[in-house]
């Protein structure tokens, strides 16, 4: 990857609250490299760093230590009306005082371009947002789905390098929330501009991002696309907070792992170290079987779409197997029946910790 | 009632307590206003209606120049004092928690705990002496000194207005490429108008209406309307104080109502 292909990076960040051996590490030296025009989210739950590291990038903080690059230069000193780069806050943020149309045209305004240029670019990004007709309402009087559009358009207008959305939806109806989502990918396709969004919602980050940066504890604990994520999480953090997911202590034995109960799983992509392991795979590629792991019933519950079938292992590890649901709905489950699993082919992965 | 929470209004003597609070705080005002318009000469004894008291009160060229005293003090007092306590305000409330920030906001406070009598006192003493350095006489002393005892009282509603606006309205007009200035230019200012507002009418009327310090201060032929309506009082009183305190209370009414109507819009 050329250094022209990155947007902005972070370099050792660090970024330490409080003073000596009270000091909080929100983020510690964390690393990372996005593209241009690409779709990046930051996933974490609250208090991983993710909006810290949002903040360093805008110029509202500044790192205790490491360096912020934009385009390969580094701004890391750089105040935030001096970068390139804008927000769409959690709160919108809009100026109360202000129309919407003013609104919008406040940072075109602010780097002095000409009124005509002002108003017209006002109209174009309301255009875009679809909220030409509220040009002239104050933002008190629209809705807070209308509210975000504006706080989008006011921050897409002074076309950035990068914008920056911290956690732009979470205040949204889950309704409204959808079409948002929708929504923002378009304009992020339309414009091309580069989006760093930062989300604790797994589900809006797998369906909007391009690639994403899961973060735990001031760290980013694994980047790659929503499917690598999903289907080779790195480790227990990052398996257990996208999606739902079923561990399993092992040994390595060679190319498989040999359970708490004896049985052998292959693995397709074995790591060269060995030891005690814990393996994890999704409870969608659990299935049931003639033969393989011996397993007893312990309780399902009915979804509609799927069945989740709780099954005891004979060394008492839980496994949960979501099973598609027939046309009829009946599962043909019987409670403490015995029954054999096995894992989809390809579908276990070796955890780094 | 069903309702067991205490309620004052039902201790026994609570309303004949209320009455009588309010009579001792209107009676006196509606009597005062009311002998303004006597046609007699005395404040106790009516003898009809007339408006003589007021174009008395209008053509006495002592009252004449003692309210335009009054005016250019209030004025200038309330603007440089506002003016100040917005910076004050801005400096206690735009920025983290600093160490000694209670100590400051005492500081600012202090004419509002220090009795006014020390104050004035204190400033007569001093500006004596200052006096006889400079040989300087004139309204400034007065001007300084309502300035300084102004300040707290424009400081607390603009206080109160900063500490209601979001801060990150400021955060997202940095982002959007505007300089210090210009945030406050455009985005503080504006918002913190009301406050502003509010804190220069109360600082007026504050110094429009101050006796104490005034009469300790001011230098011979300086008199303002509240320090001659007194020195009248030393005299035979008649409906003509009456008249000029009515004339006050209405400026003081107009204001004082703006200012209830300018801090309760903000929503």
């Amino acid at each position: 990857m050329g250094v022209s292909e990155i947007a902005i990076e972070a370099r050792n960040a660090v970024k330490a609250f409080g003073q000596g051996a009270a000091a909080v590490r929100a983020l510690d030296d964390v690393s990372v490299q996005i593209r241009k025009g690409e779709f990046f989210t930051l996933l974490g739950p609250s208090g991983c760093g993710k909006t810290t590291l949002l903040r360093l990038i805008a110029g509202f903080e500044s790192p205790t230590s490491g360096q912020i690059l934009l385009d390969g230069q580094d701004i890391t000193n750089l105040p935030p009306n001096r970068r390139p780069v804008n927000t769409v806050f959690q709160s919108y943020a809009l100026f109360p005082h202000l129309t919407v149309a003013q609104n919008v045209g406040f940072g075109l305004q602010m780097q002095g371009k000409p009124k005509a240029e002002v108003e017209e670019t006002a109209r174009r990004m309301l255009a875009l947002v679809r909220l030409e007709a509220m040009a002239d309402r104050k933002t008190s009087q629209l809705s807070g789905g209308q509210q975000q559009r504006v706080a989008l358009a006011r921050a897409l207008a002074p076309k950035p390098k990068v914008l920056l959305l911290d956690e732009p939806l979470s205040a949204l109806d889950l309704k409204l929330r959808k079409e948002m989502q929708v929504e923002l990918k378009r304009l992020q396709t339309e414009t091309g501009i580069t989006f760093v969004f930062v989300t604790h919602d797994q589900e809006e980050a797998l369906t909007m991002s391009d690639r994403i940066g899961v973060m735990s504890a001031g760290k980013i604990q694994q980047i790659g696309a929503p499917r690598d994520i999903y289907t080779r999480p790195v480790n227990r953090f990052v398996a257990s907070f996208i999606g739902e997911t079923n561990f399993l202590p092992a040994t390595l034995q060679g190319a498989a792992a040999r359970l708490g109960t004896g049985d052998l799983v292959e693995l397709t992509d074995p790591p060269t170290r060995s030891g005690t392991v814990t393996l994890t795979v999704r409870p969608e590629q659990v299935r049931l079987a003639e033969s393989g792991i011996a397993a007893t019933i312990a309780s399902w519950v009915y979804f509609g779409t799927d069945t989740h079938v709780h099954l005891a292992l004979r060394d008492g590890t839980e496994v949960v197997a979501r099973l598609q649901s027939n046309p009829s709905g009946e599962t043909g489950l019987t409670q403490g029946a015995e029954v054999h699993l096995r894992f989809a082919p390809g579908a276990v992965q070796v955890l780094g910790d | 009632m069903a309702d067991a929470s205490f309620q004052p209004s039902r201790i026994p003597g609570f309303a004949t307590v209320a009455v009588l609070a309010f009579v001792c705080l209107y009676l006196p005002i509606f009597t005062l206003v009311a002998y303004a318009f006597n046609a007699g000469t005395s404040i106790a004894v009516w003898e009809g209606v007339s408006l003589h008291w007021f174009a008395r009160a209008w053509e006495n060229e002592a009252v004449k120049s003692a309210t335009l005293r009054s005016l250019l003090i209030a004025t200038t007092a309330s603007a440089v004092s506002t003016a100040v306590a917005t910076l004050a305000a801005l400096g206690t409330t735009r920025r983290a928690a600093y160490h000694g920030q209670t100590f400051i906001y005492v500081l600012i406070n202090q004419p509002l705990m220090v009795p006014e009598i020390v104050t004035a006192v204190a400033l007569m003493i001093f500006f004596g002496v200052i006096k006889q350095w400079t040989g300087y006489q004139g309204l400034g002393y007065l001007i300084l000194a309502h300035t300084a005892f102004c300040i707290p009282f424009a400081y607390l509603p603009i206080r109160a207005r900063l500490e209601g606006m979001d801060l990150s309205l400021e955060t997202a007009a940095s982002d959007l490429y505007a300089s210090n200035w210009q945030t406050f230019r455009h985005v503080t200012l504006p918002l913190l108008a009301p406050g502003i507002l509010a804190g220069a009418m109360l600082a007026f009327v504050i110094s429009l209406d101050d006796v104490v310090i005034t009469e300790f201060v001011k230098s011979g032929g300086q008199d303002t309307l509240p320090t001659y309506m007194l020195g009248q009082m030393r005299r035979a009183i008649t409906p003509e104080v009456n008249a000029i305190s009515t004339g006050l209370l209405g400026l003081t009414v107009i204001l004082l109502t703006a200012f209830f109507l300018l801090t309760r819009k903000k929503g």
